[in-house]
């Protein structure tokens, strides 16, 4: 199944500018890695780049640079594709960062009834937050707003609030005003990859009343 | 805009056609017989680009070059993996010279920037998709970039050349993050049109 929701075209034209927060980056290219139609849309905003690095004025290069770069050019081994990763239900840019290769691997925290978080560790410049969220089955979250920047990827089950259904694959990249109630199907819990930022900016009341509920 | 650009305005940019076939040609003798005199073509072109790209505030002159160097090795490296159908050449120099960027500023082994092209299935991809080297090279993307409104193409460079997130560009404006935001998507959704005429 291909994803029915996809990411904002100002998410897209960051991640191609490679502007967004590590935090943001990876839930962005989670999504990109199951969604065609997204990788399309991420080498359009490329070809922006490409264009704009065309029309930029020259820097003047020191001879020096230009004849260290050829003689490098000795020692330079051909570039070969990195060998990919076992199959796994977990996105590639999730398992290189957990190292762990399937949904049972993940060391879960239980964090209220019904819900369970893990938090994916970032490296220190990172400035947003990164985390797998497990609402159990049939379970509905308070509605609440985000009081900040966030991203939300579905990794398995689904989930439904008034924007519809989303399931694996399935991206919420919402504007910080947008309040929600998601509730997540009978049958199966619901994993996601949820990329928020910092908690200490402009967070409203609803989002501050849902942090000790899942801590973010 | 676009609503006033007829037939005559999207016409072929004939020297950029020009220009790629020249680039395309240079990578194929860098890829197929480690040509150096054809590198050295290719550095005389995008070296210079590639240092006003790489300088930046709290980028040294040194640390441009080094960069550029890295950028230019990478080139010669990879030039085997350039795929016409995804973009223009420049448009690859341009993925390289970001991605070394990112990981050289953040210094960071564990999260190298992907080549969007690992998740590719030949089966899967777009209708239309093979098609964006073409229409960049017809000049369409260069001519989205010069037909909208300024305010929208600095938002556009104050990303891709400044390499600022968008708050940093709503700070520096001092405009809202939702404009920045809007701004961003009303510029895609220009280019976008573009090339939508054209498929």
């Amino acid at each position: 199944m291909k994803p029915a929701h996809h990411l904002d075209d100002s998410t897209v034209l960051s991640f191609a500018a490679g502007t967004l927060d590590d935090a943001f980056s990876v839930v962005a290219e989670a999504h990109l890695s199951m969604c065609p139609a997204c990788r399309a849309a991420v080498r359009e905003a490329e070809a922006l780049g490409g264009e704009v690095l065309d029309a930029l004025e020259e820097g003047s290069v020191s001879d020096a640079c230009r004849a260290k770069t050829i003689a490098a050019l000795d020692q330079a081994t051909l570039y070969r594709l990195p060998v990919a990763p076992p199959r796994s239900d977990l996105p590639p840019a999730l398992v290189r960062l957990l190292d762990i290769s399937s949904f049972e691997d993940i060391a879960w925290k239980k964090k209220a009834p019904g819900v369970a978080m893990c938090d994916v560790k970032l490296p220190a410049y990172a400035k947003g937050k990164l985390k797998l969220l497990r609402i159990s089955a049939g379970r509905a979250m308070p509605e609440h707003g985000h009081g900040g920047e966030e991203i939300t990827l579905v990794l398995k089950g689904a989930y439904h609030d008034h924007m519809g259904v989303f399931a694996r694959g399935d991206v919420a990249d919402l504007d910080e005003d947008i309040e929600h109630q998601p509730v997540v199907g009978p049958g199966e819990d619901c994993i996601c990859l949820v990329a928020t930022e910092k908690p200490t900016r402009f967070k409203s009341l609803a989002a501050r009343l849902m942090q000790p509920f899942v801590g973010i | 805009m676009l609503a006033a650009m007829d037939q005559s305005d999207m016409q072929i940019d004939r020297e950029k056609q020009k220009q790629e076939a020249h680039f395309r040609n240079l990578m194929k003798r860098v890829a197929q017989s480690h040509d150096r005199q054809a590198f050295a073509v290719f550095f005389d072109h995008f070296a210079p680009r590639l240092k006003s790209f790489m300088m930046r505030k709290n980028v040294s002159a040194e640390l441009a070059e080094d960069l550029v160097q890295d950028a230019m090795i990478a080139v010669w490296r990879k030039a085997g993996l350039y795929e016409p159908s995804k973009g223009s050449v420049t448009t690859w120099v341009f993925t390289i010279a970001r991605n070394l960027r990112i990981d050289r500023i953040r210094r960071d082994v564990h999260m190298p920037m992907t080549e969007l092209g690992t998740y590719d299935e030949p089966s899967d991809a777009p209708e239309g998709e093979e098609l964006l080297g073409r229409k960049q090279e017809d000049g369409l993307v260069a001519q989205a970039l010069k037909s909208i409104p300024d305010e929208q193409r600095q938002v556009l460079l104050l990303s891709f050349v400044e390499d600022m997130p968008q708050s940093e560009i709503a700070q520096k404006l001092a405009i809202p993050l939702g404009t920045v935001k809007s701004r961003m998507r009303l510029a895609y959704g220009h280019l976008r049109r573009i090339l939508e005429t054209r498929s």
